[in-house]
């Protein structure tokens, strides 16, 4: 009859619903799932983008200024995504360290059953993702990580920065970073909602795993294709 | 059969503990695993040393008195069967095994293999019941439940309690065991009115108690002796997720059940004056 | 030696205080006479409650939801794992579902009957009417009792009965009906009418001018012992099978908490009514610490069998018909297989005594499913006893479909237990016994799927009532924990410990229980006789010597020591055993559960002398190395007529 003696985290009298979602472990996933959606849409419609490369300059380009001819909706989706990423990071990284409070002496031996790698290094993908993102932007976007970036000229600046075999290799091993994060991810996120059910369940593993590859061998693709010559060469 | 034990040896709650390596010569295969434990520490108690301690009890799977990691796996290599239900013909003649207590921040270690797991009762006391006084009750078949239900929460129900599910999670969560409870009395007509305040009630305690969240590793399914499915923490968190937005006089924040020690009360003895 | 010499000679007839008026009107007209308690003052009333299986469980939940502050004590971890947890078959109800006649009575007549007239008939009547409140009570609960496709409840047939009475929930009815009664305690804990007290274990009766005020115990893990003043007790601690060393009790279940209150003035009634289970999965060695259930229903397809030849060390597939003995359909051509439990207990030991026994110390018999196989086909069998097939393999490693079962009897449930009256208190005023604690409503036989329904009966609808009529007797003077009494009882219990660490013998603790439990089994099992029993009346005092003496105990008192609390609960087996073996030297007759080869039927059922025992045997404690002294309850039979049990 001993007892565990932390003493319990005070509860407010009364919060915003919000703020219930924030605090309790399950809302916070919730959200996780929530803003990964967006993430998954994001990078979705940014993977088939990114294929019109093989089309040629002509085409990526006028895609990236029809991109651009609504400024408002251009900046309301980047806001959106921003802050997706933002919270869904925070939120990752709070639940990680949450969890290494949660069994603060480890196994000596602990010998995983059943689970996959991916499920269990999300925290690594996520890092991963997130590096790669801030390089990716100043690659691209700000040009500043560019060997020679021009405004507006969308499909020089890749050829130019993915034309670099370190370059373009980093690419593919995050976008397959990405792939692993989804392999788990997109299958987590329904039990997270609270959607999956026996009836479901297998339906929504093949989905995940489908969509995981999808989306890492669509973005491999263009550096690759790069790297390889085919785009720009 | 010769068998090598790593045992786990730790005195009380504050001994940092170590591993303590001992050999049990005779073991017969038709010997449960708590049995060999048995003759192990009928040798140290005739040596004269202190026997290792585990909690056991009903000693056929029911009870969910017992249970540690052997070699790193919750209940040992028996799938859907508690570590008294395992025995020793699962396991080769002079191999070693390594004995480890559940291992939690919920789950303080009480001595060697045996743990704290009150904290298990306490997520029940925040809302796992229903709320009917003794002799209220109407006639039981007035209650209709289609056999699907009755089913199902006789699946979630079939818990019993012995925490693998944690110790086997790498973040060290109770949903399982949560969710079971909450799949058991959520499928049921009686289970409805209280769903969403105990979905609230109970996860807001298993938080308090320091479990951690669920990452949908599944782990835990993997070593549960009841076989109870991932499937009741996606629908725990269903109901979590319905209290919370759609119905806000539930959201209120539940207050949770104090880790107060019964001992404690007793030094505090009010003296009843004649 | 004579019995007499050993008894102190009879005194007065207990009164069991059972209400005036017709059978079926008596409960109804207690619970009216009732005294009621103030409301606002119950939860100045503080109860203890010892043990959270069915009957503890329910009536602390009972108790808190009352408004009495209520301590709730348990040795396990949880209260969730007292052993109710392990039941399996079901719980019988009177509710006639199933439209085959079944009533109040029907269910009251089957009980007395199948308790071979030895229980008080008062009783057994209000246990039959609470079985429909308790269903009801469950199924509000939530407990997910076995449906129909319509979504009413199912109901399976059970031993000693004709109707289909009984309520289950798969194999796990014990765990669910516990885990309901948990949950309403759970619910009063977070109320704060309960305080749980777990992982402590009751070490002695704290009795105040002649009233029960409290108990001693140890807190198990710091080994601090304390004590808990109260204005009530209720004892809930289960039953003693575990004197037998190999039971179908988990590890854990003793008789420490009723025998320390029989010390302390509470009779104990009927200790040698033992029941034994005929199909249990055999012992495979020393090493074994307790015995598997295997559900009864088998023998309905199975055939049971011995070699012809003493010693025939053939595996059985090799043994051709007609070298085999399929013993129950040759002695019992009528009922064959389906003998009652006791009679197919007895004949196995028989055969087996002559030799004849298989497996691992001749001690089992074969449960053979080769002929229903080709009879009805694996699935259909699968089917039926799949699950059990495979708790089979998991134990044994063999599988009953190639070669067959091997079964043997196993101490299951002692009907015996504290005397009580109609309100379920004890001798001692403020000890209320529940549960297959006290001598319950069994008789000297129970039957399946009843331990269940009285345990619930006495914790959700008799004790919470009865309690609150002694409390608003009132009279209670002001007592807590500094009362010379408690201190005194905690120095006992201290100086007790202090003895089994300080003995510093050879032999660990187990070897002593193993030792009583054989001797028990062999003189006081399945069949007793004078001579047996004399045996052992004469040996278990010499092994209890020798435990004093050369008993070794590891560890100390302050921390969490398993061996030291084992230790302890040996200690009292053996002075129980002692009483047992007496109960059952005294009790010249047969009947149910006790089998005195002197008196048996021509076709070996029980016979019993209503002439001169039916009555309750309640003994009292007249302290270390004096003779008991016997009180009797007369039993009346009023509603049914005292008949042989036949079940031909
Ligand atoms: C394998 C098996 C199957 C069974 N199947 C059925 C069935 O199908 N139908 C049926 O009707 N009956 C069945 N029975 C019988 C039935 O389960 C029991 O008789 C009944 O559950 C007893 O309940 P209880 O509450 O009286 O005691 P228990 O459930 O045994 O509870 C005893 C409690 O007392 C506590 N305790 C004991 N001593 C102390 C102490 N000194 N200090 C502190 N706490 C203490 C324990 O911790 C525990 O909480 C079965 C029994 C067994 C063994
Ligand atoms: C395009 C980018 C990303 C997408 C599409 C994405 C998608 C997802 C999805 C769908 C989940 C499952 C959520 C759930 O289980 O409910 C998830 C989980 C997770 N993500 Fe991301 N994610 C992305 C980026 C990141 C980043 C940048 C981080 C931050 C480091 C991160 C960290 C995590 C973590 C830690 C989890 C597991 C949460 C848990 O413990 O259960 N992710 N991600
Ligand atoms: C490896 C394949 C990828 C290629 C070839 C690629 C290409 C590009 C290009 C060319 C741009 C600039 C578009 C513009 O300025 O109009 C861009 C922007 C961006 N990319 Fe990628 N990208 C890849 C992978 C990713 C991944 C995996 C993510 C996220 C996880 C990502 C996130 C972004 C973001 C956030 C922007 C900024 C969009 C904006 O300007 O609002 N990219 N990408
Ligand atoms: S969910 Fe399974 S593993 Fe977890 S406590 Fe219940 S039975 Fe044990
Ligand atoms: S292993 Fe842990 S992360 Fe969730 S699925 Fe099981 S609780
Ligand atoms: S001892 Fe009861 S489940 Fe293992």
């Amino acid at each position: 009859m001993t007892t565990a003696a932390k003493p319990l985290p005070a509860l407010p009298a009364r919060v915003s619903r919000l703020g219930l979602v924030w605090r309790s472990l399950v809302g916070k996933k919730a959200l996780m799932a929530a803003t990964g959606i967006a993430l998954f849409a994001f990078v979705l419609g940014h993977m088939l983008g990114n294929l019109q490369a093989f089309e040629g300059p002509a085409r990526l380009n006028r895609y990236a200024e029809l991109l651009r001819v609504e400024p408002a909706l251009l900046w309301t989706v980047r806001l959106v995504v921003l802050a997706a990423a933002l919270i869904h990071a925070i939120a990752g990284i709070q639940l990680w360290l949450a969890r290494r409070s949660a069994r603060p002496v480890a196994y000596r031996s602990y010998q995983p059953q059943v689970s996959t790698p991916a499920s269990r290094t999300m925290i690594w993908s996520g890092f991963l993702i997130l590096g790669f993102v801030v390089y990716h932007l100043l690659d691209l976007t700000f040009g500043v990580a560019n060997p020679s970036f021009r405004e507006g000229d969308v499909f020089h600046n890749l050829v130019a920065s993915l034309g670099r075999a370190a370059a373009s290799i980093f690419y593919v091993l995050a976008v397959a970073g990405l792939g692993v994060h989804l392999w788990h991810g997109l299958w987590s996120m329904f039990q997270s909602l609270g959607v999956s059910s026996r009836a479901y369940t297998p339906g929504i593993k093949r989905f995940a795993v489908a969509f995981a590859v999808i989306l890492a061998v669509g973005f491999a693709a263009v550096p690759l294709a790069v790297l390889l010559g085919v785009i720009g060469g | 059969m010769r068998i090598v034990l790593e045992i786990w040896r730790q005195r009380d709650a504050k001994d940092p503990g170590r591993f303590v390596t001992y050999e049990v010569p005779d073991v017969n295969e038709h010997m449960s695993f708590l049995e060999m434990l048995d003759v192990l520490d009928r040798r140290l108690v005739e040596r004269g040393e202190d026997p290792v301690a585990f909690d056991s009890d009903c000693r056929e799977g029911i009870c969910g008195t017992c249970g540690f990691l052997v070699d790193g796996v919750a209940h040992g290599p028996l799938r859907n069967a508690t570590i008294c239900q395992t025995h020793m013909r699962h396991f080769r003649d002079g191999q070693t095994l390594r004995l480890e207590p559940w291992r939690a921040a919920a789950f303080p270690v009480v001595k060697d293999l045996c743990v704290d797991r009150t904290a298990l009762d306490r997520i029940i006391a925040a809302g796992g019941y229903v709320s009917v006084r003794t002799g209220s009750a109407p006639e039981a078949n007035a209650i209709l439940v289609p056999k699907t239900a009755a089913d199902r929460a006789m699946e979630a129900a079939a818990c019993i309690g012995c925490g693998a599910c944690v110790a086997a999670c790498p973040n060290a969560s109770a949903a399982l065991f949560t969710g079971a409870k909450a799949t058991h009395l959520g499928v049921l007509p009686q289970g409805q009115p209280e769903r969403p305040a105990r979905a609230l009630a109970m996860t807001a305690q298993a938080r308090a108690e320091g479990f951690g969240h669920c990452t949908t590793i599944g782990e835990c399914e993997a070593v549960c002796p009841a076989g109870i499915k991932l499937e009741v923490i996606a629908r725990m968190n269903r109901d979590w997720l319905r209290a919370t937005l759609a119905r806000r006089e539930e959201a209120e924040p539940v207050a949770t059940v104090p880790r107060s020690s019964p001992m404690r009360f007793f030094e505090a003895e009010p003296p009843k004056v004649e | 030696m004579e019995v007499e010499s050993r008894v102190t000679a009879p005194s007065g007839a207990l009164d069991a205080r059972v209400p005036p008026g017709p059978i079926e009107t008596k409960w109804e007209r207690r619970r009216f006479d009732l005294r009621l308690v103030n409301p606002a003052n119950k939860r100045k009333y503080r109860i203890v409650v010892v043990g959270t299986g069915l009957a503890g469980g329910a009536a602390a939940a009972s108790l808190g939801e009352l408004g009495y502050e209520v301590l709730s004590f348990c040795f396990q971890d949880s209260p969730r794992r007292a052993h109710s947890i392990a039941a399996q078959g079901g719980i019988n109800a009177a509710k006639n579902y199933q439209n085959d006649g079944d009533s109040v009575r029907r269910l009251f007549y089957d009980t007395v009957k199948g308790g071979d007239f030895r229980s008080r008939e008062a009783n057994v009547w209000r246990l039959a009417e609470l079985s429909l409140a308790i269903i009801d009570q469950c199924a509000a609960q939530g407990v997910p009792f076995a449906r129909e496709y319509g979504g009413a409840l199912a109901n399976r047939s059970f031993g000693g009965a004709l109707v289909s009475r009984t309520f289950y929930a798969r194999g796990q009815t014990g765990q669910q009906l516990l885990l309901g009664a948990y949950q309403a305690l759970e619910r009063q804990v977070a109320a704060g009418t309960v305080r749980q007290l777990p992982r402590t274990e009751m070490l002695d009766l704290v009795v105040v001018d002649g009233r029960a005020r409290g108990i001693v115990f140890r807190d198990l893990v710091t080994g601090r012992i304390a004590s808990a003043a109260a204005d009530a007790v209720v004892l809930a601690t289960g039953g003693y099978g575990n004197v037998f060393y190999l039971s179908t009790n988990a590890r854990g279940s003793n008789a420490t908490a009723i025998w320390r209150a029989h010390r302390k003035g509470a009779f104990f009634a009927n200790p040698c009514y033992t029941q034994i289970h005929p199909t249990c999965i055999p012992r495979s060695g020393e090493y074994q610490s307790k015995l598997t259930l295997m559900s009864e229903s088998l023998r309905n397809d199975g055939r049971v069998w011995v070699p012809r030849r003493a010693g025939d060390g053939r595996p059985p597939e090799q043994i051709p018909d007609g070298e085999r003995d399929y013993y129950l359909e040759r002695m019992y051509p009528t009922y064959g297989n389906l003998a009652p439990r006791d009679i197919a207990s007895r004949a196995a030991k028989t055969v087996c005594d002559e030799g004849r026994g298989v497996g691992p110390g001749g001690l089992g018999v074969y449960l053979d499913f080769r002929d229903a196989f080709q009879r009805l086909g694996r699935k259909v069998m699968d089917e039926r006893y799949g699950n059990l097939f495979e708790m089979y393999v998991r134990i044994t490693g063999d599988d009953p479909h190639v070669s067959p079962m091997r079964i043997y009897p196993a101490v299951h449930y002692t009907m015996g237990g504290l005397w009580v009256d109609y309100d379920l208190m004890s001798t001692v005023p403020g000890l209320f016994v529940a549960g297959e604690a006290n001598f319950s409503d069994h008789g000297a036989n129970r039957l399946g799927a009843s331990a269940l329904m009285q345990g619930l009966a006495d914790g959700y609808f008799v004790v919470p009532y009865t309690i609150g009529d002694y409390l608003a007797k009132g009279g209670l003077a002001k007592v807590d924990a500094r009362h010379a009494a408690f201190r005194d009882a905690e120095r006992e219990v201290a100086e007790r410990t202090r003895r089994f660490l300080s003995i510093g013998g050879a032999r660990p603790v187990d070897d002593f229980h193993r030792e009583l439990g054989t001797l028990l089994w062999e003189e006081c099992g399945m069949a007793r006789s004078r001579e047996s029993l004399t045996r052992a009346l004469d040996r278990i005092p010499r092994i209890e010597a020798a435990f004093w003496k050369d008993l070794r105990v590891a560890g100390s008192g302050e921390e969490l020591n398993q061996d030291l609390e084992r230790a302890g609960r040996v200690a009292d087996f053996l002075e129980l055993a002692e009483l047992l073996c007496l109960d059952a030297l005294h009790r010249n007759e047969s009947c149910g559960g006790h089998f005195r080869v002197e008196h048996q039927t021509p076709d070996g059922e029980a016979a019993r002398d209503d002439a001169n025992y039916a009555y309750v045997a309640a003994w009292e404690w007249k302290g270390q190395g004096n003779a008991p002294a016997l009180h009797k309850e007369p039993l009346a039979f009023e509603a049914v007529h005292l008949a042989q049990r036949s079940y031909r």
